[in-house]
């Protein structure tokens, strides 16, 4: 320890003995002389070869009470902090470099420096320091951040900042936060008292989940008896609630898993379901939709980077309209001479299938295209123990308006009202002059656009490469058929029951087995219902 | 005897020549070049990965030709389209070999494929190199390991979470299939030889293509949570893995929380990803495209100037293409012809420089060594090399930590055995 420690030690002293005047001198003695305090001497260990250095350096930099320490540690964060001939320099946003022991700039040129490397474990160090010197920040949301970051590093030396910070705090969650950081720190600190650590476990009990569990059921060694009690009395009780949130969220997966199956199936249900028409080239129709979406996106990267939030609502009508213009060429150039002959179709199609396949393989590269999610879309919802990612629930929002616009056209448009009644009997509509050849291809192309729309959603959770139809069109078919041909509804709760049923076996079955016994489970159920859970009369039925 | 130096006479000659036998023109031509017989998928689920490596064989070719081609004679790559299905790898590699007559083979991708053709390349006895990380266990006389074996990829990258990061809960996940399923085997006997308790293993598979992890992530999450540091090492395959890590970042698992190391997963499998929220999840290859080597720069300069594509970028099964190849054309000049039999004996040893600095060599178990890296991803979708062996690792066929292969070594140079087993003393188990 050299001079400025000294003086800090000095300046302790002078506080303690109340003599402000003399401490105010000597800060301002300390600012001009700042040139090697620890700050100085942390920050080449910042930029040294091995991580546990930079590790090392960086606590020493967060605990040093340096002005430019926080600049310091976010600009790590960012990757703006750089490092070359002994120097360690700090370029912000704009471009400029700043000497990161001065505050001053820097005359540093920029080639021979070099970006600080960092690894998880300095991630780490950086997320915890963060955490220690935004407690106090101004802004709400720092401060949350902060303490759950204190909460997971549960660094003892926070605690003075710690409790000022609750001291002072005004809003609830960051207060909750700030405790619930406190307890994992009193809990885990070494020279804490019983009563002291019963408090904290009372407060993680309080918080209630994952994390809080995770700390109740590792407790450091040698701790006092009637605390490790407490503690495992509490992790029980969590345990308990966590069980019943668990299957709540399994139930959550269930759904989101079953609008999944909706949207990829519900074009079907109206190609398949009211034509009868097997069309296995419906999952490139989904692809297809994925590709219109990638395709907006980096039109609007290019263009109009401001509306890359709603690229996704650009995206829908088109989609619908390349898939449906897709869907209406298939039945004007193919399906329509094969009505009435199952077989042919289905081998038609599935040729099809393969030929949009390699052809967007062939225009887009065989491999994943990156389409991006919008900031609304990303994050997680948390209410009581239940986590909600935004995406998922979009797409549970997004199928059931699917699904309730396309009831909606069926029921009241007239070319809904014509695709309903050539369904139920084709030469009596015919008859009543309703130009069947005009309602096929129409439907048709109704059910492809909306396959269409499903590729946007689907581009948010899945590949967009040519395979990403073929996962799709065996879970649609089974969801048409277990639901009943010819029927929106039946689609609706086919889809729900299988994706439910999906999600809750999961858990205990594993992924393959859980598909394997719901595969049986249908085998079993058409064999008992040749027709779905709810059957229709109609075209479908009778040919 | 290039068509431009020909007189229309000649020409003429040649013509009725050939009308009179045109079996013995086709002879006479095949002599002229040697073939190269290109065994990847370009359509189907695995052209994904592969069409890349049909092209980084096109680049080589086209290359070693501009240098004056091998023994004096052109190189022809023959190129043909499994499509993504196992038997026709079999029927494709047939025909390479005895209508095409080429003289050794680049291809497959999957174990499945690779185990679709070894018969083929037995009985027809030509050689075939195998560019991709694998499970192990296996040493065929025709065939030549150019990717990892699992000691050069899963045992350092678990070693280097059990120092680095301090894990001491292990979540082995993967795709359910012959690679994952060895590999984790292999895995989990290894830890537990390193004292970690089985309740701090979870094992879990996924069908191909899984691409709903909601309920996994969440399994994931909770296992995490018990106190102990906590990674996942990812044997998941393929298209799953997009779904996967966009899980991942949705459901807010960080890598500083949980990390997540691949065995699968390199530059071309994130080029489809916005890598931003997986920032800090590591691979482990014997490879990496940010690796600064003078080699290494100039190979991707040549790969962008070769598929006219400044965004391409290049990954670890295109390096083991790039040994594997240099290694062929040392091995057909040291035996001075390109038939099979003295070639598989020339090339035990031979020795060329790999990308990253090293120089790997053809070991008698028909691996060969290499260099392990652990790479964190950045937010560019590249590696950032955090570890990199001292030395290259020789590449085991057996694994020392299964009961059924600790004793089987494989030596085509003295013992000319794949299989010989180290106790009994006998080939073949």
């Amino acid at each position: 320890m050299r001079l400025p420690s000294t003086s800090l030690r000095m300046a302790f002293f002078m506080i303690t003995s109340r003599n402000l005047l003399w401490v105010f001198t000597l800060l301002a003695g300390m600012t001009s002389a700042a040139l090697a305090g620890p700050f100085e001497d942390a920050l080449p260990k910042l930029a040294a070869d091995s991580y546990a250095d930079t590790e090392a350096g960086i606590a020493a930099v967060a605990s040093s009470d340096h002005p430019l320490s926080l600049p310091v540690v976010q600009a790590l964060r960012d990757g703006r902090l750089l490092a070359g001939e002994g120097r360690v320099v700090i370029r912000d946003g704009s471009g400029t470099l700043v000497d990161a022991a001065t505050g001053q700039a820097s005359g540093a040129s920029a080639s021979s420096l070099k970006p600080v490397r960092v690894n998880n474990r300095v991630r780490r160090a950086v997320e915890a320091a963060l955490g220690n010197l935004t407690l106090l920040s101004p802004d709400p949301a720092r401060r949350l951040e902060a303490a759950r970051a204190v909460f997971r590093s549960r660094d003892a030396a926070a605690l003075p900042t710690l409790d000022k910070a609750i001291g002072q705090e005004t809003s609830s969650d960051v207060k909750e936060a700030l405790e619930s950081a406190r307890a994992a720190i009193v809990l885990n600190k070494v020279d804490s008292s019983s009563a002291e650590r019963l408090g904290a476990v009372a407060t993680l009990k309080e918080r209630g989940d994952q994390e809080a569990l995770a700390l109740l059921s590792s407790l450091p060694s040698g701790i006092q008896s009637d605390v490790s009690e407490a503690a495992t009395r509490a992790a029980e009780s969590i345990r308990t609630r966590l069980e019943l949130w668990n299957a709540i969220q399994n139930i959550w997966y269930g759904i989101s898993l079953g609008s999944v199956l909706l949207l990829a199936a519900i074009g079907l249900a109206i190609t398949f379901g009211t034509m009868g028409v097997i069309n296995m080239a419906h999952g490139e129709m989904v692809m297809l939709g994925a590709y219109t979406t990638f395709m907006v996106q980096e039109l609007v990267r290019t263009y109009a980077p401001g509306l890359f939030e709603a690229s996704l609502f650009i995206a829908l009508p088109l989609a619908f309209l390349v898939a449906g213009t897709v869907g209406i060429l298939i039945e004007r150039l193919v399906i329509r001479f094969l009505y009435g002959r199952p077989l042919e179709t289905l081998l038609a199609t599935w040729g099809l299938s393969l030929i949009l396949q390699q052809a967007v393989r062939t225009l887009f590269g065989p491999t994943n295209r990156e389409v991006g999610t919008p900031a609304w879309m990303s994050g997680v919802l948390e209410i009581g123990g239940l986590s909600l990612t935004y995406n998922r629930i979009a797409i549970v929002v997004f199928a059931v308006a699917v699904f309730a616009i396309l009831q909606l056209v069926l029921r009241y448009t007239s070319l809904g009202l014509q695709v309903r009644a050539v369904t139920q009997n084709r030469r009596m509509a015919g008859s009543m002059g309703i130009k069947t050849n005009r309602v096929d291809a129409l439907a048709f192309g109704l059910g492809s656009g909306v396959a269409g729309i499903a590729g946007v959603a689907l581009s948010q959770i899945d590949n967009v490469s040519p395979n990403l139809g073929q996962s799709y069109i065996i879970d649609s078919f089974m969801v048409v058929v277990f639901g009943g041909v010819g029927n929106l509804w039946g689609t609706l709760v086919g889809a729900m029951t299988l994706g439910i049923a999906n999600k809750l076996l999961e858990p205990y079955a594993g992924a393959v087995l859980g598909k394997i016994v719901l595969l049986i489970g249908i085998i079993l159920f058409i064999q008992r219902r040749p027709r779905g859970l709810f059957a229709l009369k109609g075209r479908a039925v009778e040919a | 005897m290039s068509i431009l130096n020909m007189t229309r006479r000649n020409l003429l000659a040649l013509t009725a020549a050939a009308l009179v036998s045109g079996a013995t023109a086709g002879a006479a031509r095949a002599e002229e070049t040697i073939k190269v017989g290109v065994l990847h998928s370009l359509s189907g689920t695995m052209a994904i990965s592969e069409t890349t490596l049909k092209d980084v064989m096109l680049m080589l070719i086209d290359e070693q030709n501009k240098k004056g081609g091998l023994l004096g004679k052109k190189l022809e790559a023959v190129v043909v389209d499994p499509a993504s299905d196992w038997p026709l790898f079999a029927e494709k590699a047939r025909e390479l070999i005895s209508k095409d007559k080429v003289s050794a083979v680049f291809g497959c991708w999957t174990s499945v494929s690779r185990k679709s053709v070894l018969p083929v390349f037995k009985e027809l006895n030509n050689i075939l190199f195998y560019p991709v990380q694998y499970e192990g266990e296996e040493s065929e006389r025709n065939v030549f390991y150019t990717g990892a074996a699992p000691n050069q990829q899963a045992i350092p990258a678990v070693d280097y979470l059990a120092k680095e990061e301090m894990v001491e809960r292990w979540v082995l996940a993967g795709t359910d299939y012959v690679y994952p399923r060895t590999t984790n085997k292999i895995l989990e006997a290894y830890l537990k030889s390193k004292g970690v308790k089985s309740e701090d293993i979870m094992i879990n598979y996924t069908p191909f293509g899984h691409s709903d992890w909601q309920t996994i992530v969440a399994e994931i999450k909770k296992f995490g949570s018990a106190g102990k540091k906590t990674a996942v090492v990812s044997t998941i395959n393929g298209d799953a893995n997009v779904p996967f890590y966009k899980e991942l970042a949705n459901q807010g698992v960080k890598a500083t929380d949980i990390p997540v190391v691949a065995f699968s997963v390199g530059e071309e499998e994130l080029a489809g990803i916005d890598t931003k929220p997986l920032v800090g999840h590591l691979a482990a290859w014997n490879y990496f495209q940010s690796v600064d080597t003078p080699d290494n720069k100039a190979f991707i300069e040549k790969w962008k100037a070769f598929t006219k594509n400044e965004k391409r970028v290049t990954n670890d099964p295109m390096e083991a293409h790039v040994i594997g190849f240099n290694m062929w054309v040392k091995a057909v000049e040291k035996a001075g012809t390109t038939d099979p039999d003295q070639v598989i004996d020339a090339i035990v040893g031979v020795q060329v420089p790999n990308l990253t600095g090293g120089v790997s060599e053809m070991l008698p178990n028909h691996h060969i060594t290499k260099p392990v890296l652990i790479g964190e991803i950045k937010e560019d979708g590249q590696f950032e090399t955090v570890s990199q062996t001292d030395s290259l690792v020789p590449g085991d066929a057996w694994s020392k930590y299964l009961d059924g292969s600790k004793d089987l070594i494989a030596d085509w140079k003295t013992l000319k055995c794949g299989n010989y087993n180290t106790v009994t003393k006998k080939c073949g188990a």
